[in-house]
């Protein structure tokens, strides 16, 4: 039984980063309807650009505690990715507004493919060791062992989820991002600036990104040019899992799948006597998926839309 | 000007022309290894085999998201299962050696029956579910294939088959060199030619399908599902439909790749594979079968002539500047995004989408079309 | 306009076959005769760190040479290295092949990996030319009755037999827990060593996967956790390894960590952190600074490439081997120097370098390695028998 409630711990940790990824992803969605292919590759540059303020500050032998290294890291992380994330929208996906929405996503494509050879190109193509800078004391509650930064995580997420319903539901700002999402062109007659609305989503969602890709780094020690792939396609499957385009749906949706994607690591073993093992824990993530997505086709806290024609 | 267009139509009208533009095809595509070859070495044939391959699995994409409209993003694994029911009847593994003309369209059967598998629980989901759904599938496909080695060895799992039988054609093996008439024809020449006989074949069932009832049902799927089910179109049957056929074009594609290859393994289905097909669909220009031909070509044919950057900084600026290795893909993502600011709709695509873009425009217009 | 897409179409493939055709007219240096060598791994993607890894080591190889001077038949030899990616993809891996073969390389220093090798083996083999691989442990690589296919590495079945032996032997352990991370290497390095192991005497509480990609181990090291093993075994790369022990200290497991190949490099120690001390893996050949010309070999390399990743000595000691080899038949057409190259005996930085009658490396030494206050220290080295015989 303990096993059951670390592993469930695991679960909850591994779906907040997914959620904090997600979050991102979901914005974009909500008000573009496109798959940000790129926003992978941008938590990977936060986390590289942090750890290389990070590994000037370690280095330059100043004696400042960890945390505050970490956040001078994300300090600066987090305008470069802004700053990223405004550039793509400006340049690779505004031009595309009217164009069918597949040309987005082979865009989106074609900038993630690009940010990951230029990233390999500026920090090189090793693994590089991420400083232990955040508390990480170990605490143990029933059996199961979980430590501060663990808890730290889950927190963040939670915070984070919290601020942007709030900038969503209760800010200007976040109505005309509700009306953009809706109908682009009836609120630029109620005065809404959709351009600088979406700009403003992709700089918010570019940031969370930085936050995104400080907090993975922090906790798996790592950081590397190709990280964002395989993050950004979990992020992706947690955002429609939870319903694309609702942001307590990337919160639920990620931790679902962390916690999906853990209990079956653990569980597929004994649940069909030894016939299939951890290596499945993938497949049983998706075959949950599929299941959810055939009883709920627009995800768990999707909107039930009509087919408008 | 409009002269010259009004004579364009003129010409694309002309049975003759039309006739001769044929033949000439014909024929530069069957001296076409020859020509290359000579001109910039074998690298370039097997090159152009690969293209063919490809062109086969972009065009059976092309049903499926061209034609249906449905976003597959998983579409690597109907190449997977081709390739495999291929290697595994035609390797030491089991030690069956059944013969290439039983092999490949029962692969393509078995893969049509995995299309219908994949479709059928996405009947009811619309765009990005689907998209994740179809990418899920794709992986749960490709994870079965690297562990299907135990308790039972089927697949052979992370090692992969080796020495798969070569095609054999009548007695003849395509992996040995042949002389014909006066004409070497090496394996690489061989192989070329198979997958160009069944482009073209592929190429015939799809503008059959398109200009067909089917063809017809799936265009007004894709572009109005509710109001092709209120039109009398059974939804479901033509999209599970779609999925057999595009799957079937990847099952057929991928046994001759494998017989082609000689070797599989798990690592040649990825997810990235997946994307690459949809890239060259959409840039080609999806629905328009020279336009998803044209996508393949160039698709495989750039980061391949990406290689060479450096004998071009070489000639450019008397030394290489940076790392060819470095570079390559990194242009090559940009000529992605620029292939698309640029060209939306894709480089070649059908009349019809231009006209909708062009319509459709409005304030993002900026003189395409 | 329909003829746009035309124009456009015959633009892009005259670019295509302008850069093509840039590749064939290579400028002819001087007077000495050049040899080209192909070298063929991943530069990109994410074994890139290990591709540009065995990249140096064969770069570094023939900069040695052309600085040495090396005369082959009479005439001055360039050594020019050919180096493309394969981007660890099997298919790509089959291209660059025909295309080093179209460059009528004299050898070729590769594949990485084992998935890309084989199917490249055959393309190498029909025309010819010797390929030695620094790092594809896949037995079937030479089982395919080439003769010019080479390994400079122990394969699987050595490695993991030793492994298996010394993990009960030596390091007494009794309930052993496997991970492999479902590549060829891993998984059959891993299914090696649980046979040993089983052999000399312990139980396998438990067996796991992964996979190349993963960073978070904790669902599966919490089942292992569970099962008390003495040991833990993993079948993979240095950068899963690294960030696996990490998470073990966290989760407080108290096994072993015992490791191939794969594992015993700098990064793994860096991505370890602390939780690295204690750390055993192996590695084929000798310790570096045991062999002679080793540590001096590690001095220039670390001069010009920084740190060895992990299969760099393979790689520099591969093309050292050709090039012995092509002395020795003093020539360096391929059909005359090969069947020099099967006979070899030549003095590695990793070890003596002979060969079977399938192409692997003859009685290859093994050594043990553990990681003191954060280094690689030898523990010991098992097999590899007496010097070469000339």
């Amino acid at each position: 039984m303990d096993i059951f409630l670390q592993q469930l711990v695991n679960g909850i940790v591994l779906g907040s980063i997914y959620a904090l990824v997600a979050l991102g992803y979901t914005m974009v969605y909500g008000i573009l309807g496109l798959i940000n292919f790129a926003h992978g590759e941008v938590v990977m540059i936060g986390a590289m650009v942090a750890l290389t303020v990070i590994q000037l500050l370690v280095g330059s032998g100043i004696a400042l505690p960890g945390p505050l290294i970490a956040a001078l890291g994300l300090l600066i992380a987090m305008p470069v990715c802004m700053a990223l994330g405004y550039a793509i929208e400006r340049v690779a996906y505004r031009p595309l507004r009217a164009a069918p929405r597949l040309a987005a996503l082979i865009t989106a494509i074609g900038v993630s493919i690009v940010l990951q050879n230029a990233a390999m190109l500026v920090w090189g193509r090793q693994y590089h060791a991420f400083p232990a800078l955040l508390p990480a004391a170990p605490h143990t509650l029933a059996g199961a062992t979980v430590n501060d930064l663990q808890i730290f995580i889950v927190l963040l997420s939670a915070a984070i989820m919290a601020g942007l319903l709030a900038l969503v539901h209760r800010t200007r700002l976040g109505r005309a991002m509700r009306a953009t999402s809706q109908n682009p062109e009836v609120a630029g007659l109620m005065g809404v600036n959709v351009n600088t609305v979406i700009s403003i989503t992709f700089v918010i969602g570019s940031a969370l990104a930085a936050v995104a890709g400080i907090m993975v780094a922090a906790y798996y020690g790592i950081a590397h040019y190709f990280m964002g792939f395989m993050l950004g396609l979990k992020a992706f499957t947690a955002a429609v899992l939870g319903g694309i385009g609702n942001l307590a749906g990337a919160m639920l949706g990620g931790l679902l799948l962390g916690v999906i994607e853990s209990l079956g690591a653990g569980y597929i073993g004994p649940l069909t006597g030894g016939f299939l093992g951890s290596h499945y824990q993938d497949v049983f993530a998706f075959v949950v998926l599929i299941l959810v997505l055939v009883f709920r086709p627009s995800g768990l806290l999707g909107e039930q839309v009509a087919e408008r024609s | 000007m409009l002269d010259f267009a009004q004579r364009w139509v003129k010409l694309r009208r002309d049975r003759r022309v039309v006739w001769a533009a044929t033949i000439a095809l014909v024929l530069l595509l069957v001296l076409l290894p020859f020509v290359t070859d000579w001109a910039v070495g074998r690298t370039w044939v097997r090159i152009a085999a690969f293209v063919l391959l490809y062109m086969m699995l972009a065009l059976g994409l092309n049903i499926v998201v061209g034609y249906a409209g449905l976003l597959d993003l998983g579409y690597v694994a109907f190449f997977a299962v081709g390739a495999y029911f291929y290697a595994l009847l035609a390797s030491p593994h089991f030690d069956l050696h059944l013969p290439f003309w039983l092999l490949l369209p029962a692969g393509a059967a078995v893969a049509c029956i995995f299309g219908v598998l994949l479709g059928a629980p996405t009947l009811r989901l619309r765009g990005d579910y689907l998209a994740i759904v179809t990418l899920g599938f794709g992986e749960i496909i490709r994870i079965f294939l690297l562990n299907l080695n135990a308790p039972i060895n089927i697949t052979n799992g992370p090692q992969g088959v080796n020495l798969i039988d070569p095609i054999r054609l009548g007695g003849l093996s395509l992996a040995h060199t042949h002389t014909v008439l006066g004409f070497t024809f090496p394996a690489v020449y061989n192989y070329y030619y198979l997958f160009l006989a069944l482009t073209f074949a592929v190429i015939f069932v799809s503008v059959r399908l398109e200009d067909s009832r089917i063809g017809r049902a799936w265009a007004a799927i894709r572009e109005d599902e509710v109001a092709a089910a209120a039109m009398g179109i059974n939804t479901r049957d033509m999209k599970l439909l779609a999925f057999a056929m595009g799957a079937s074009f990847g099952g057929v594609s991928g046994g001759l790749f494998a017989g082609f290859q000689g070797f599989v393994s798990p690592e040649s289905f990825t997810i990235i594979e997946s994307i690459m097909i949809l890239c060259m669909v959409v840039l080609g220009g999806m629905g328009h079968i020279p336009g998803v031909v044209l996508g393949a070509v160039l698709l495989v044919v750039l980061p391949e002539a990406l290689r060479y950057l450096g004998p071009l900084q070489q000639i450019l600026f008397g030394r290489v500047l940076a790392d060819p290795a470095d570079l390559r893909l990194l242009v090559f993502g940009l000529a992605l995004i620029l292939v698309m600011l640029l060209r939306p709709s894709g480089l070649w695509p059908s009349a019809l989408r231009r006209r909708e873009l062009a319509a459709g425009g409005g304030a993002a217009a900026d003189g395409r079309a | 306009m329909a003829r746009k897409p035309v124009i456009l179409t015959s633009l892009s493939f005259a670019l295509a076959l302008l850069l093509a055709g840039c590749g064939k007219d290579a400028p002819q240096p001087g007077s000495a005769v050049v040899v080209k060598i192909g070298q063929v791994s991943p530069l990109t993607g994410p074994q890139a760190h290990l591709g540009k890894d065995n990249d140096n080591g064969a770069r570094l190889a023939i900069e040695e040479l052309n600085a040495k001077g090396v005369t082959i038949g009479g005439a001055k030899v360039k050594f020019e290295l050919i180096s493309e990616d394969d981007q660890a993809d099997p298919k790509t891996g089959t291209i660059v092949a025909q295309k080093l073969v179209d460059a009528k390389v004299a050898g070729v220093i590769g594949h990485l990996n084992s998935g890309t090798t084989i199917p490249a083996s055959k393309i190498y083999n029909d025309a010819g030319i010797p390929q030695i691989s620094p790092s594809a442990t896949n037995p079937k690589y030479t089982q395919q009755g080439y003769k010019g296919a080479f390994r400079v590495m122990a394969n699987d079945v050595q490695q993991g037999k030793v492994l298996g032996e010394y993990a009960v032997g030596k390091l007494g352990a009794k309930k052993i827990a496997i991970i492999d991370d479902r590549t060829a290497y891993g998984q059959g390095l891993a299914d090696e060593f649980e046979k040993a192991a089983k052999a000399t005497g312990a139980a396998i509480v438990g067996r796991e996967y992964t996979t190349d990609k993963a960073i978070d181990f904790r669902s599966i090291l919490t089942n292992v956790k569970a099962k008390q093993p003495d040991l833990l075994f993993y079948g993979g790369m240095d950068a899963q390894a690294g960030l696996m022990v990490a998470q073990m200290k966290t989760l407080a497991i108290k096994a072993r960590f015992l490791a191939g190949d794969g594992a015993q490099s700098p990064e793994f120690i860096k991505l370890a952190g602390a939780a690295a001390d204690g750390v055993v893996a192996s590695s084929p050949g000798v310790p570096l600074d045991k062999m002679p010309g080793g540590k001096g070999f590690t001095e220039r390399f670390n001069a010009k490439y920084g740190q060895v990743q992990i299969y760099a000595p393979f790689a520099y000691d591969a093309v050292m081997t050709l090039v012995d080899a092509m002395q020795k038949a003093n020539s360096t057409q391929p059909a005359k120097y090969l069947p020099e190259l099967a006979r070899i005996s030549h003095q590695g930085v990793t070890g003596p370098i002979a060969f079977d009658e399938k192409g692997d490396l003859k009685g290859g030494p093994i050594t043990l390695y553990v990681v003191k206050r954060g280094k690689w220290d030898t523990l010991e080295t098992v097999g590899g028998g007496a010097a070469p015989q000339k």
